[in-house]
This record gives structure tokens, sequence and C-alpha cells, in this order.
């Protein structure tokens, strides 16, 4: 089992050497979330009335209602972000290095995805740190009670990257994965508004984004900020994490999946 | 050395039987058979789209087909993956280094990829580095080295888990002739000193008469045998294009 621990540490280890070699993808995930809570949200907080829904029990701001919806786009473009960088793996030949490792290729995979989630979480606590700064704090056992559920929402989504990489032939098509993944995702999602309040304008949309794996991604976050578990959540995230992941198993696999192209 | 996955010649070297491989309607490999034994050099030699890199993709279960069988070191492939990878040593025409890692980095993650714990991959890595020359730039990026160093750094590389069969394809592409000559000298030896070497080239003149010679044309073996014996007196470059219709 050795072996095992020591290939995932060495694929983790890769990982964070890679993010530290890049300080500007460190700021741009940065300053994406915080141009969100203190540009739109600021502008917002007047236009968007908000009642009082769980795991709130009083009338909160907007900044407040968004934060978890920004620690989850950080997930989200974390999760694409793994994905383009493994096009790029795959056309630069270091991924060639990777799937050629005796170890089972499952393992090789959910290590990989296990690397980039450590970075997002890292990420989402520098945010978390930075909007505390703002005034903008949590219950302060909500900061350790959301660590599972960023874990479990970061592999989903970056198991999903993971999916969607296998689909990519080239680089030059990842813009496609910014126009038809991250922005509905996002868009159609409770990060931004709940739910009832988007029923207020279309029934349709609000089923849409109860059906979006993304929108419960935020509330297993928004509950665990609150010490509260959102059932419901949890089981959407953890299932659809499972199918995605096993779906990019499958793509990678030589036998059976998407691979079979020149190499 | 019996057992449900040996066969009988391949305990220490590689054999491929019957090997088939499609990129859709289009025929890559057909029927491909071959054996390269331990301790000799083998040459595959073929002109470009004549099968090599989809025979390495294979070997190195990048691709995998149903029809055929490869075997590497009396382990089935695609029985058990993982007996038969550890015993194989890669090096791929395409860069595969991490440019932004250290010398000592790329030569660390690689050994981890083969499972070997940081105490057994320590003095591996500074034997390699030793070996090339190279311990005093163990903590420059790749990306500061030159083309000849990184790829002697990716055949070292290749060669930290203690491999029995090492495959090397085209490694010389884009390498000055001192570079070249000093790799495939250096791949020489390590088969006189008992690895089971293929080397796959386009390129004649990296072949000795005493190398083995496997002659790869539109997927199919067509020439087999020991250089010298094969190209009978005639210019290797000259028999080859002939052997193989002048396809370049």
């Amino acid at each position: 089992m050795n072996g095992y621990w020591g290939v995932s540490r060495a694929i983790i280890a890769r990982e964070f050497l890679r993010f530290v070699h890049q300080r500007e993808r460190f700021f741009a995930a940065l300053v994406r979330p915080l141009v969100w809570l203190l540009v739109f949200a600021s502008g917002f907080r007047a236009a968007l009335g908000l009642s009082i829904i769980p795991p709130y029990q009083t009338y909160i701001t907007y900044e407040t209602y968004i934060m978890p919806g920004l620690c989850a786009m950080m997930l989200l473009f974390n999760g694409m972000q793994s994905s383009l960088s493994l096009v790029y793996d795959r056309e630069m030949g270091s991924m060639r290095l990777l799937l050629t490792s005796p170890f089972p290729r499952w393992w090789l995979l959910v290590s990989r995805l296990a690397g980039a989630t450590a970075i997002s979480i890292l990420q989402v606590y520098v945010f978390l740190a930075i909007a505390a700064l703002f005034g903008i704090v949590m219950p302060p056992l909500g900061y350790a009670a959301v660590l599972p559920a960023l874990a479990l929402g970061g592999m989903m989504l970056g198991a999903l990257g993971l999916l969607l990489s296998s689909f990519i032939r080239q680089l030059e098509n990842f813009a496609g994965i910014m126009n038809f993944v991250i922005f509905p995702m996002f868009f159609l999602s409770s990060a931004l508004y709940p739910l009832w309040k988007m029923a207020e304008s279309s029934s349709l949309l609000r089923d849409i984004c109860a059906g979006n794996p993304f929108t419960h991604v935020v509330e297993l976050i928004r509950f665990s900020l609150y010490l509260q578990v959102d059932w419901g959540a949890l089981a959407w995230v953890a299932t659809s994490a499972l199918v995605f992941t096993a779906l990019a198993v499958w793509a990678y696999d030589p036998a059976r999946g998407l691979n079979r192209r020149k190499p | 050395m019996t057992g449900p996955n040996k066969t009988e010649n391949a305990d220490s070297g590689l054999s491929v039987r019957n090997v088939t491989f499609r990129y859709g309607a289009k025929v890559a490999l057909d029927n491909l058979s071959l054996d390269v034994r331990a301790g000799a050099f083998t040459a595959l030699l073929g002109p470009n789209g004549a099968g090599k890199s989809t025979l390495i993709a294979l070997l190195t279960r990048l691709l995998v087909t149903r029809e055929g069988r490869i075997v590497i070191c009396g382990h089935d492939l695609a029985r058990t993956p993982r007996a038969a990878l550890t015993r194989l040593g890669v090096v791929f025409q395409q860069p595969t280094l991490d440019l932004n890692l250290s010398v000592r980095q790329n030569l660390a993650y690689f050994a981890a990829l083969h499972g070997l714990s940081p105490a057994q991959m320590a003095p591996r890595i500074d034997a390699a580095l030793d070996r090339l020359g190279m311990r005093e730039r163990a903590d420059e990026k790749a990306r500061d080295l030159n083309g000849g160093h990184r790829r002697r750094m990716e055949l070292a590389r290749a060669l930290l888990h203690d491999p029995k069969v090492l495959l090397l394809d085209e490694p010389t592409v884009g390498l000055d002739a001192a570079a070249r000559r000093s790799i495939t000298d250096h791949v020489h030896d390590l088969a006189l000193q008992g690895l089971c070497v293929l080397w796959t080239t386009h390129l004649t003149d990296e072949v000795r008469d005493e190398d083995r010679l496997l002659v790869l044309h539109r997927g199919r073996i067509v020439a087999a045998g020991i250089t010298g014996d094969i190209r009978q007196g005639a210019p290797l470059s000259d028999w080859f294009l002939k052997r193989t219709g002048g396809a370049e």
C-alpha cells in the first residue's frame, strides 16, 4: 500500500509545485471572486431583497448570501483549469508519463483530482480570510465544518473537468468549455440568487437550477458554513462525484474509453 | 518460471504476437509479430507512418487492442499490466519532462510513479545524476537544459526503476549530431550489459551491422534479422529505401 500512497503523494506534490510556479494563476483565482464580492454584490445588495431562508436565521446581506456561491465558483474554475492543464499535459507529453505508471489508472486519476482539489481548497480559505478582513464573517466553527463540503464539491467538479478533458482534442477548444459549461453552471444555480427568487420569473429555470449539480455544491457549502448538513445536497454531490469520476476513468481507459486516437 | 501468464520465449524480453490495430477503418498494425531479446539492441526501422509510434503506444498500454498478445518479461500486458509495466522503461518521441520542475524533481516524480520509496529513490537519483555528470545541475529547472541534456535525462529517468526492457521511440529527433551519437552509443552499451532494447527510428545511420533489425512498413514486418546479413553489402539506407518503396 506504501507504493500507492507514494504515488499519490508525488502526484499531489507535483500539482502544488506547478501551482507555486504559476503565481498569476493564484491571483487570478482570487481576484475573480473578490470582484464579484466587493463590486457586484455591493451594487446588487440594494436591488435584491432576500427573505430569511435556511440555514440563515436572520436577515443577511447579499455579500453574505453569495459567499458560498463564490467559494463554489472557485472550485468550479479550478476544476476546469485542471482539465485545461490535463489537455496541456496530453499535448506536451507528460500525460504519457503518468499513464504508463504501473499503478491502476483510476488511482492515478483520482490522485490527480485530489491534488487539484487540495489547491482549490487552499485558495478558498485565502478568499474566506480576505472576505473576513472586509467584515464578511461566518460562524467560527463553520470555517472547519466547511472543509469536507469543499473537498467533496472540489472532487466532483474536478471529476467533471477530467471527464471534459477526455473529450477535448486540442487546447484551442477550451474556450468552448467556458461558454458551454462554466457560465451555464454558474448562472443556472443558487450561487447568485436563491431558487425561490428564480421561480418568481420562471419555474422552468428554477427546475433547471435545481437539477444542476453545481447548485447542490453551493448549498452543501452554504449549510456547512452554518454548521448544518443539507442531506439532499450531500446526496446529489456525492452521487455526481461518483458518476463523473467513474465516467472519467472510463473515458481514460485505453480499452474502452475515448482516447482511441493516434498517439 | 512457469505460470498462467508466461510465454515460451519472453521471460526476459518482449514478445508481440499477431497484433492488429486500427484507427477506425485504417489499419495501423496488421497481424504484427516480433520478438526482442535481452542483451541485444533491436532497431525497428520504418518510414514515417509505418506504425512505429502506434506499436510503442500499444507496448506501453496507452492504446489497447483485443487482437493479438503482448508479453513483457513473461507477463501478459493485457492480463497483468502492472507486472508488465513495472519491467518497462520508455523514452517517448515527444519530450515528457516537466520543464518547470528541477532535474531532481523530475526524476523523483517519475521514481514515485513507479512505486519507489524516498529511501529507494535517493541513491538511484544521485547515481543517475552522476552518470549524466549533472549532479551540480540537479536543482536547475529542466527548461534550462539543452536538448541533448534533456534527452539524456529522460533516458536516465527511464532506467531509474531498473527495467528489463527499454523502449525508445525515435529518441534522437531534434538532436545535433554529437548528442545523437552520444545517446546511440550509450544505449548500445546498455544492451551489451544485458538490457532488452527496442529502438525505433527512420534514420539508418543509427543502426549498426551487429544490431538486430526489424523493418516495419505499412503496419507489417517486411524484414527481420542481423543488419549486416540483411543488407548484404549494400548501404543500409539504399537497401531500406528500396525495400520500403522509397516511402519517407
